[in-house]
């Protein structure tokens, strides 16, 4: 059993992404990517506790159902629903680019990367 | 079933490929050599990383890409206000290429780049020269000392550090603030914009300020600033400083730096004459080294213009250019430099499998400020192309926070998180 768990582990541990068939898939794709800042490779958020609290939970966007991404983001652009700070991108992207993005990241595969881990810093590193 | 180059093509051009999870199409295409392209990409700081992983993930592996970086090791700018604020240390915020590396199968070199031949389609390094399809200069920002030769050498620097390019200057100046007596005066400036991180000197004064507040309560901080005004967050900067820091921080628009006397720590402006216990000079900023080198900036305007679609230079063919060099009414955030990496790695791939790149790239970027070890403030705005313009443009809806908050804080620290991941794994 461990070692079928390690198995599972290291061929998640990659990013990985599924292709998505729309009318401008490299649009979408890099428009998605942009969302990686807070959201993660391919919408999978780096996460403390596994998103166990609900700000957390809400960073997960791989593999989120496409009509609850729809709802809260077109909720986002109207103002019918309060944010912290993604009204100001709901605001900025057009309803066609907000489906596209439910659609995409709706296929995504979830997955719990872990952070990056930090290192001593070099006596020889420029600057 | 066999999969080649053909295929690639049709996979990104026609999207043939829906619901195929790209690690096993990945694995067919390393299988199916040569390479369609190769990229050599100078510079493993936001952008240059950025698109590096891109690159082989969007070409499925079949575009080879070579990373020429000096340094070994990715220090954030991102946070390292916080080191002088006394909330986190630079080994936080210090990170190595491994992941990047082997999860994406990037070439990677260790040294410094002397010339570019664009004719030749050539690097030359220390150590060897490399050949390229295209290659992507991400170098960041270099300083001019043009004004101030003062402070050029290192051993200035180690009096007067600029702290601009995280690593061992912010170390040392946190050393120079826990060393200041209290009673001490803190002085920096913030030089002409464009520079790199617009917010950034005015969340150095509150990370400054924060700490002097806890533990040396009669310090001052004199801010020079060479611009007409606060130029990012202005409203939300000023009212931390007068709520959070009172008495603390004395303002001075209109004061470029124009002398600077190391031995006894002496600023000049046009109107002033500033002693300090601990100076902080950041010089004027300018595309980095190497795109000096390659001629991709023109004489008399020190940045790289690009095709923003792309951003292959509009000097010099094949050769794109990333980050904090390029020209653009865009902020020089490394969120911005991640946006740009990945529009021009999904450019290069569709050109590369003979497609048009994406004509209407948008993409968003959000950029938070730390007012105190604890709270932060956002800006945020989606940026769209303008195809009249040929620009990048600010969508309707962006703005700033209506004030910092310690929920904004955890959102910031959540954001280094991802970004970094996203950058080096």
């Amino acid at each position: 059993m461990m070692g079928l768990a390690t198995l599972l582990i290291t061929s998640v541990a990659r990013a990985t992404e599924v292709f998505v068939l729309s009318a401008n898939p490299s649009h979408i794709r890099a428009l998605a990517a942009s969302c990686a800042a807070c959201h993660g490779t391919f919408g999978n958020a780096v996460v403390p506790n596994g998103g166990g609290n609900g700000v957390d939970k809400a960073k997960l966007l791989a593999g989120i159902d496409k009509t609850d991404f729809l709802t809260k983001m077109l909720a986002f652009k109207s103002g019918e629903r309060e944010a912290t700070v993604m009204h100001r991108h709901a605001r900025g992207l057009n309803t066609q680019e907000i489906e596209g993005l439910a659609t995409y990241f709706s296929a995504q595969i979830p997955r719990q990367p872990s952070a990056l881990p930090s290192q001593v810093l070099n006596k020889n590193h420029a600057n | 079933m066999q999969i080649n180059r053909r295929d690639f093509v049709k996979l990104t051009g026609a999207g043939l490929g829906l619901g195929l999870a790209n690690a096993s199409w990945s694995a067919f295409a390393r299988a199916t050599k040569p390479p369609i392209g190769r990229v050599v990409i100078i510079g493993g700081g936001y952008a240059g990383a950025t698109a590096a992983k891109y690159l082989r993930l969007w070409s499925l592996g079949a575009i080879e890409v070579i990373m020429v970086e000096a340094n070994q090791q990715f220090v954030s700018c991102p946070l390292s206000n916080l080191v002088l604020g006394g909330s986190k240390s630079i080994n936080d915020l210090t990170f190595g290429y491994d992941a990047l590396k082997a999860n994406h199968g990037i070439q990677w070199v260790h040294d410094t780049v002397t010339a570019v031949d664009p004719d030749a389609k050539k690097i030359t390094m220390l150590r060897g020269s490399l050949t390229y399809d295209r290659l992507i200069v991400a170098p960041g920002v270099d300083f001019i000392y043009d004004d101030l030769p003062q402070l050029a050498s290192a051993e200035a620097q180690q009096q007067i550090p600029h702290a601009w390019k995280a690593g061992w200057q912010t170390v040392n100046l946190r050393k120079q603030l826990e060393a200041m007596p209290d009673g001490g005066v803190f002085v920096m400036n913030v030089p002409k914009a464009p520079y790199r991180c617009p917010p950034g000197p005015y969340e150095r004064v509150c990370q400054v300020a924060s700490y002097l507040k806890a533990h040396k309560p009669r310090s001052k901080i004199i801010m020079l600033d060479a611009n007409a005004e606060i130029i990012s967050k202005k409203g939300l900067f000023t009212k931390a400083w007068a709520n959070l820091y009172p008495g603390i921080v004395d303002y001075r628009p209109d004061s470029a730096v124009t002398s600077v006397d190391v031995a006894t720590k002496t600023v000049t402006t046009d109107f002033d004459k500033v002693s300090a216990d601990v100076l902080n000079i950041i010089p004027p900023q300018r595309a980095g080294k190497i795109a000096q080198i390659a001629n991709l900036t023109e004489k008399d305007y020190p940045w790289c213009e690009v095709n923003f679609l792309t951003y292959e230079s509009k000097l010099v063919q094949n050769v794109h250019v990333l980050g904090d060099s390029v020209a653009a009414g865009l902020p020089k955030s490394a969120h911005m430099a991640t946006n740009q990496a990945k529009v021009c790695a999904n450019a290069i791939v569709q050109l590369m499998a003979g497609l048009a790149p994406d004509s209407a790239p948008v993409f968003a970027n959000t950029c938070y400020s730390f007012v105190t070890d604890k709270s932060a403030m956002h800006v945020a705005n989606v940026y769209r192309y303008d195809e009249a313009k040929k620009i990048m443009i600010s969508a309707e809806g962006g703005g700033v926070s209506l004030a910092p908050s310690d929920k904004e804080g955890e959102y910031a620290a959540s954001w280094a998180q991802n970004i970094w991941t996203d950058v080096l794994t």
